[in-house]
């Protein structure tokens, strides 16, 4: 535990991840323009997701918390994961059974 | 774990400013306060969650009057604002950095710079805001989408954007209030090396409502920009 809470980050990790995060933003803003059809929407997420995890890891410190709190930080991640996915797949699904009695 | 065997012996224990006395250790305080900051940033992500599905939900509905809509946005104001945010990202971070070296003067200087640049984030998103109300593209009685097939649905686009964009402005807004507040504290000394945890804890909030617009910028910016202007 000694080391979670007094972990203080060198500040060229916080500069090298400034510059990816904004490299990934222009980045992305320019594979926007461009037509590569339903790819288009999986290289943004993926962006997202990527610059997302970056912010976490080091700017929020996650790499080095406890592991009470990356247990609460994962389990928020998977019920929202439930949330959108169930509800899309019981959306998307909707019309290849038909409702009995409709 | 030492536990205190002779009362009477307490009084002469070496006790930190900031620990408060039902925490074993200055550690465990910490642990606890970031336990459940990120506790609470749990529950601001189901918050923006319902969003999010919202969102997803009306665009697969309505694909062709989503991609028309999403075209309106502005994609380099977009981007320039993120990196706007992102740059506050990066002085928040600094600024926990600097009061983690109890650098008093440091800890102001980047407060004040991220104040500037959320600031600025929200300017140019009220000139976004503007171009919106100007063109008619608030929903309601006085939405107008030249072009559109199915201005309905159009309209159903920008509901999502105001409501999205709206509740992450009003969290920065929030973010604004407290920065003045910190600066006030760190005026009058009250972060030290040893305790700086409402600086850092802020630090989580601020860098959150970074994440909530890494994900906002994409899907309201950037996913229907190249084919989608031609369809709808």
């Amino acid at each position: 535990m000694a080391d979670n809470t007094h972990h203080i980050v060198p500040k060229r990790v916080y500069f090298s991840v400034f510059a990816a995060l904004i490299a990934l933003t222009w980045v992305t803003a320019w594979v926007a323009t461009v037509d590569l059809g339903r790819l288009n929407f999986v290289i943004a997420i993926s962006i997202a997701i990527f610059k997302a995890s970056l912010v976490a890891l080091f700017f929020m410190h996650l790499a080095w918390a406890t592991k009470l709190t990356k247990m609460i930080v994962f389990s928020g991640i998977y019920w929202l994961i439930l949330l959108l996915f169930i509800t899309m797949e019981d959306f998307w699904t909707r019309g290849i059974m038909g409702v009995p009695g409709r | 774990m030492p536990t205190a065997s002779h009362p009477t012996e307490i009084p002469a224990v070496h006790h930190p400013e900031h620990l408060q006395h039902h925490f074993e250790n200055a550690e465990q305080q910490k642990d606890a306060s970031t336990t459940g900051m990120w506790v609470f940033l749990v529950t601001e992500v189901m918050f923006f969650g319902g969003l999010f599905l919202a969102y997803m939900l009306y665009r697969g509905l309505y694909p062709a009057a989503f991609a028309a809509a999403s075209n309106k946005t502005d994609l380099w104001l977009g981007a320039a604002n993120t990196t706007v945010l992102i740059c506050s990202s990066l002085t928040m971070a600094l600024a926990v950095h600097a009061a983690s070296q109890g650098k008093k003067n440091l800890i102001i200087v980047f407060l004040v710079l991220t104040l500037l640049l959320g600031g600025t984030f929200l300017g140019v998103k009220g000139v976004e805001y503007h171009d919106k109300y100007v063109h008619h593209e608030v929903p309601g009685a006085n939405f107008q989408c030249e072009g559109c097939a199915d201005a309905q649905h159009t309209s159903l686009f920008f509901a999502c954007y105001f409501g999205m964009t709206g509740l992450h402005a009003t969290h920065m807004i929030v973010g604004i209030f407290i920065i003045f507040f910190l600066i006030a504290k760190a005026r009058k000394g009250a972060y030290t090396k040893e305790w700086y945890t409402p600086v850092e804890m802020f630090g989580l909030y601020w860098h959150f409502i970074d994440i909530v617009w890494i994900f906002l910028f994409p899907l309201l910016y950037l996913i229907d920009r190249s084919a989608g202007g031609l369809k709808g």
